[in-house]
């Protein structure tokens, strides 16, 4: 039996101000892989992920989850934006900022209850952030953000999740538990789309690539697209050389 | 108390809740220059709204004047989209120019109406009790009083239903924008409030006043607290406070009921910012302090660590070691002692276990920067925290 596909994208075409951004992108993500999407700054994995969500409108093309479009599939879908993407000042608690990712679910003016406030309390403890509830976010290491907002996107319950550099600035602590939280959710069957940086630890991680670069380069198992082929392509480097230098 | 001061007083207090309520969230999306734009840029609106219904209370003349509003949010942002400007600059360009289509408009044929520059820019609060609604026949109030008391009205109640939102769109509009929340819708939503609110509020305050009406009790309620609620309740309260405050000075000292208003405000936010038990200023100072004594004390506790040599360990030495730091090394060695980290026999220094515990923890913490180790010392110690 073939694997349902979790996301598809036909023909996408981003731009701002007329300059593309994403070029023509095809890309067909199955169920279940925990991909990574790799390029090098300014090859629009962000916008990829934008775009798939319906945050930035495309010129052209069309993408769907579990063949239907993003619009109806909201509820099927978390997302984890970029650390630096919002204000770490505003005045609210790492619990707080957990429960705004049972606001999709509740829909317009209705407001979150203690089934909510539970499964938010629930999120926290596995990120290992329970003692935090209450600390205002500004009052957090960028680990413990990052971890907050991955309880975020935890309490979404969802099937898809996409994540913005859950890596970024986080030590090598936070990273473990955090891998080993999303290696946890596709052995749940989920479908884990992540912008990453750290070509390092791509195999290690992941059992799937996208190769991006304004241009899709290539996408499939790590195992057997994962070469110096496809990052020097991607690169525009010998991408192995230049580390040895 | 007279009866009409009675009035001007609760006309103030709705008009400064009525603008502190969606002034919170202009101060938190970083945008509360817009408030000052929409303020001024209304003003076509308004005087084309009076040329038709010749009432400066009329529904259709604020909803004239806020669509206004709308626009100029419109322009500032297709001008700041092209990329040629920024923010800051492009609101500098839009209200001025819709400002002086206002003025000129006012100039040319509305000479010997009562809409003068004065009353557009300052207000006039001590003649709202004079414009009175009559309903078959019945002396119900000052106009002014049930305009704000209605745009009041419909801002709790969109405050109220839509607070969710509101939040999630202004914390994280990429997030709300996928969960369905249209970040879009919101910034609107809360632009369109803001400009009804400021059309409202005009009559009583002027176009400059209201900004500050919107801006400094949000801004001042920041400093004070961490959480969203307490901060529009806060809000809401130095509104009022300005209000009826703003109203006695003015009777005092006989001047304008808005600037006292604003000056009030500004005392406060001055007061704030001075004392505020966590960002105030005094309290950043002293935890500066803290923390230099604090640095001192590690590096003195450090070296105990590193030598066990007595000549190291004498006071005398000591002394001079911590006096690079800029700290009296009598103020870290009464810190030290105080909490039992060292003991002294004979002006020889030497560690306790608990000083000895305490070095490594900080150490660690340094080293690892992880918070951990020393969650049980931030309550003591300003170095660890934040």
């Amino acid at each position: 039996m073939k694997t349902p596909l979790a996301v598809q994208v036909d023909d996408l075409t981003v731009a701002y101000n007329y300059k593309p951004v994403l070029w023509d992108i095809d890309l067909a993500v199955p169920e279940g892989v925990l991909m990574a999407i790799v390029g090098p700054n300014g090859a629009g994995k962000s916008t990829l992920i934008k775009a798939i969500l319906g945050i930035i409108k495309p010129i052209a093309g069309s993408i769907s989850i579990y063949d239907k479009p993003y619009e109806e599939q909201r509820k099927l879908v978390a997302y984890v934006p970029q650390k630096g993407s919002v204000d770490w000042d505003f005045p609210t608690t790492a619990l707080d900022v957990v429960m705004m990712g049972t606001y999709g679910s509740l829909g317009w003016i209705k407001r979150p209850g203690q089934k909510e406030k539970k499964a938010a309390l629930e999120a926290l403890e596995k990120v290992g952030m329970l003692s935090f509830k209450n600390r205002q976010i500004s009052q957090l290491s960028g680990g413990q953000q990052q971890r907050v907002f991955l309880a975020r996107a935890l309490v979404q319950n969802a099937a898809i999740y996409f994540m913005d550099e859950p890596f970024q600035g986080v030590d090598a602590t936070t990273e473990i538990a955090i891998i080993n939280i999303l290696k946890e959710l596709r052995k749940a069957g989920k479908t884990l789309i992540v912008v990453h940086h750290d070509l390092q630890t791509v195999p290690e991680y992941f059992d799937w690539v996208t190769f991006l670069n304004v241009k899709k380069i290539a996408t499939g198992p790590v195992k057997e697209i994962f070469n110096d082929d496809n990052l020097t392509k991607t690169y525009g480097i010998n991408y192995k050389v230049a580390i040895n230098k | 108390m007279t009866s009409p001061q009675l009035e001007i007083q609760l006309i103030a207090a709705i008009v400064a809740i009525a603008c502190a309520i969606p002034g919170v969230f202009l101060v938190l999306r970083k945008m509360a220059l817009i408030s000052d734009a929409i303020s001024h840029s209304i003003l076509p609106g308004i005087v084309a709204g009076f040329f038709i219904t010749q009432d400066l209370n009329s529904p259709l003349l604020i909803l004239l004047a806020a669509i206004t509003g709308v626009i100029t949010v419109i322009l500032v942002e297709s001008i700041q989209k092209t990329g040629l400007v920024k923010e800051d600059t492009a609101i500098g360009l839009v209200f001025p120019a819709l400002f002086s289509i206002g003025v000129i408009l006012i100039a040319k044929n509305a000479n010997d109406v009562h809409l003068d520059i004065d009353a557009v820019l300052l207000g006039e609060l001590a003649f709202a009790p004079f414009d009175r609604l009559i309903i078959s026949g019945m002396d119900v109030g000052p106009k002014s009083l049930w305009l704000m008391g209605s745009i009041l009205l419909i801002t709790v109640s969109l405050l109220f239903l839509f607070f969710k939102e509101l939040k999630v769109s202004t914390f994280d509009a990429g997030l709300s924008s996928a969960l369905g929340i249209s970040p879009v819708i919101m910034h609107y939503g809360l632009m369109s409030v803001s400009s009804v609110t400021v059309v409202g509020a005009f009559d009583a305050v002027g176009a400059i006043l209201v900004v500050a009406l919107m801006i400094a009790p949000a801004a001042t309620a920041y400093l004070l607290t961490s959480d969203l609620k307490r901060m529009i309740a806060l809000s809401i309260g130095f509104g009022i406070f300005a209000a009826i405050g703003g109203y006695w000075v003015a009777h005092l000292l006989d001047a304008s009921i808005s600037g006292s208003m604003t000056t009030v405000l500004g005392l406060l936010f001055l007061g704030v910012y001075l004392f505020a038990p966590q960002k105030g200023l005094l309290a950043v100072l002293y935890r500066q302090k803290q923390q230099r004594t604090e640095v001192s004390l590690i590096t003195f506790l450090l070296h105990l660590n590193n030598h066990s040599e007595e000549n190291e360990r004498h006071l005398n030495h000591l002394n001079e070691h911590i006096n690079w730091q800029k700290v009296r090394s009598k103020t870290v060695v009464d810190l030290a002692l105080k909490n039992n980290m060292i003991t002294i026999e004979g002006q020889i220094v030497s560690l306790t276990a608990k000083g000895n515990d305490f070095t490594q923890r900080a150490l660690e913490y340094i080293l690892t920067n992880k918070d951990e180790r020393i969650e049980t010392m931030k309550d003591d110690f300003f170095l660890f925290r934040g």
